[in-house]
């Protein structure tokens, strides 16, 4: 596998987490994404904002391989070529995805999401033999601990409220042990409770993982305190962190002043 | 508070269930067998392979429902696997005949006489021996499965455009089985067997066994399936069929769950359809005809898709009823088969299943205020 020639970077730093370059995704000849750059490091907290069809779900899903972009190069820890490897190889890599609309399984308990969700070996005669081990049970229980609802384990995931549904899924990519995770908008249809609550638990996460949060909620991504992309028309139109994007003319043209 | 869901074969109360159902369906040969002749206990002769077709019937049943009420992928083509096995079986008992055919034919059976045939085709080679044609009656149609299901799961096909596919997989093997030049005896299709494995096919004694061995089928066909749904693939499937993307995104590979579980599918149809064939004495292609597929996914919506009880019990209530009204009134059947459909699918979905959960449960509510009361 060809490891992307990264400009600017010099020989023996480490590779950045996530490379994207020059990712164009054209749908009927609309470009949803439009020769997008992305460099995400090793550990960083980064937050996306933008308005409605900038093109930050298409990009996460071009990174998680739902989508094949037309253009342009994706890597992960320097050496994997995202291009060429399909959904469950990516999140087999340790890269974890929330739906911008909870998506956990509905008809199965919260403990059985999680279940499937534990990293084990996901072929399809060993998930056939999958026990629930003393070890998988385990860091289950952390889960919980992290997540809450535990008391819920066994009630069928389908009755929780929006915002439960939406940690259930976060506990499910930490279940994966996902290295790298995307959010797609994790705070809608949270009360402002439950918003604080997440923000707490994205910090937490964040000292030992990478993440990537895209939401509209101002107020939730300042609360993060980390460096800001804004995405429009499929390609970055500002980077820095809340004050600096806020102020940026350009910014509130498009976003922030309607 | 800790607790984790355990996930057994079958709970006490299921495994009494399941005896007690197994011992009511064997002491029907009994009955027919050892209680005196004119006793209220003596079942008729004609009983013994119509309840045992009925088995067959509930081992497609629950291979369907394995495939559609769990994994959510309804397959219209069941009938063609079933269908597959039956051949199989059907082939081996014209071997058996030998040279008490109509032209006393040692090597071929009296349809490749007729269309002047000199030898064995290579596909009739080894289906003399039984053990060959058993294992051929889950092979071919697993093969089959598998095939179609790698080309239609890989690409992504679902919903109804697979069940459509399925529907034209069995349809053109009809017309296939059709043709006289293929080999199966056009038409007419295999019949006339005289023995199965030594034993005269037409003897109640036989008839006996061929229905123990269906009873036994189709209780081995119960277990293997919740085995299955049982296992962590099971809820993969169940989980694939709420959201398939959230399952790849965890790093399952959805091709590999479906493909397994619709390939194992085909091979307990195969088996019911080895099993059906030399209780009524007839293969031919009308059982490849796409209603009869159809027919299958009815039996598992009445019982209710997802319970694999649900399964079993739909196909005997829809099978008897249509024993009954065939004779009662004949034209009757395909009306009572289409208002069965537009009820099940608007007023109980879930089946009759599904309709006493409902029931219970409607009798648990209104049990609790009365409890409230008491206090
Ligand atoms: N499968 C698709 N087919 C056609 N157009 C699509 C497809 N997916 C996305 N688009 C279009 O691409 C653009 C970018 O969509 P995307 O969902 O990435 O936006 P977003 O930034 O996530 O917006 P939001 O904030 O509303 O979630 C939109 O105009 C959308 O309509
Ligand atoms: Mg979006």
């Amino acid at each position: 596998m060809a490891r992307p020639d990264i400009p600017g970077r010099l020989a023996g730093e480490p590779d950045p987490h996530l490379y994207l370059s020059g990712v164009t995704v054209s749908f009927d000849g609309f470009r949803a994404l439009n020769a997008l750059s992305l460099i995400i490091e090793k550990g960083e907290l980064r937050t996306i904002i933008g308005p409605n069809g900038a093109g930050k779900t298409t990009m996460m899903d071009v990174i998680t391989g739902k989508t094949r972009p037309d253009e342009g190069e994706v890597f992960f820890a320097g050496e994997h070529d995202l291009t060429q490897l399909d959904e469950a190889g990516i999140a087999n890599l340790g890269i974890g995805r929330k739906f911008q609309r909870p998506t956990v399984f509905e008809n199965l308990t919260v403990y059985e999401n999680l279940e499937l969700a534990v990293k084990t070996a996901r072929g399809t005669f060993a998930t056939l033999k999958g026990r629930l081990t003393g070890e998988m049970r385990d860091t289950i229980e952390r889960l919980f601990d992290t997540i809450g609802l535990a008391a819920r384990r066994h009630e069928q995931a389908g009755a929780l409220s929006h915002g439960q549904k939406q940690w259930l899924e976060i506990g499910m990519l930490l279940g994966q042990d996902a290295q790298l995770l995307l959010l797609d908008e994790p705070v809608a249809g949270m009360t402002d409770h439950e918003t604080a609550a997440t923000a707490e638990l994205i910090l937490r996460l964040a000292k030992e993982r990478t993440l990537v949060v895209v939401e509209h909620d101002m107020e939730f991504v300042r609360s993060l305190g980390a460096k800001v992309t804004v995405l429009h028309e499929g390609s970055v139109l500002a980077e820095g962190n809340i004050d600096q994007v806020q102020a940026n003319q350009r910014v509130v043209e498009v976003y922030l002043g309607r | 508070m800790r607790d984790h869901p355990t996930y057994p074969l079958l709970t006490p109360r299921g495994w009494l269930v399941f005896a007690l159902v197994g011992l009511v369906l064997l002491a029907v040969p009994a009955a027919n067998q050892w209680a005196a002749t004119g006793s209220a206990a003596h079942l008729p002769d004609y009983l013994v392979p119509l309840i045992g077709k009925y088995c067959t019937y509930a081992m497609l049943a629950l291979a369907l429902d394995l495939i559609w009420g769990y994994a959510g992928i309804l397959s219209l083509g069941h009938g063609a696997f079933f269908a597959l096995g039956g051949y199989c079986m059907g082939m081996y008992m014209m071997r058996q005949i030998g040279t008490r055919g109509v032209y006393g034919n040692a090597d071929l059976p009296d349809f490749m006489v007729f269309l002047n045939w000199k030898e064995l085709p290579w596909y009739w080679q080894g289906f003399d021996m039984f053990w060959f044609a058993a294992l051929m009656a889950l092979v071919v149609p697993g093969i089959l499965a598998f095939v179609v299901g790698w080309l239609t799961f890989r690409s992504r096909v679902t919903g109804v455009y697979l069940s459509i596919i399925t529907q034209a997989m069995t349809f053109a093997l009809l017309l296939a089985f059709f043709r006289n030049n293929m080999g199966f005896g056009g038409n007419n299709g295999l019949t006339d067997f005289k023995e199965i494995l030594g034993f005269p096919i037409q003897a109640q004694t036989t008839r006996v066994g061929l229905y123990v061995a269906s009873v036994i089928g189709l209780g081995l066909t119960f277990l293997i399936c919740r085995a299955v749904v049982t296992s962590k693939l099971g809820r993969v499937c169940l989980a694939l069929r709420d959201a398939e993307s959230r399952v790849r995104f965890l790093g399952y590979s959805t091709t590999g769950a479906k493909l397994f579980v619709f390939t194992l599918s085909a091979v307990l149809a195969g088996l019911a359809g080895a099993l059906y064939v030399p209780q009524v004495g007839i293969i031919n292609p009308s059982e490849f005809s796409p209603a009869n597929s159809i027919e299958i996914a009815i039996w598992v919506a009445v019982g209710g898709r997802g319970t694999l009880s649900g399964a079993v019990l739909g196909a005997f209530a829809v099978n008897w009823a249509k024993t009954w009204l065939t004779g009662a009134a004949p034209e009757v059947w395909l009306f009572f088969l289409g208002l069965l459909f537009v009820a099940v699918t608007l007023l109980f979905p879930k089946g009759v299943t599904g309709l006493v959960q409902q029931v219970r449960n409607r009798l648990a509510t209104r049990a609790i205020p009365r409890q409230a009361e008491g206090d």
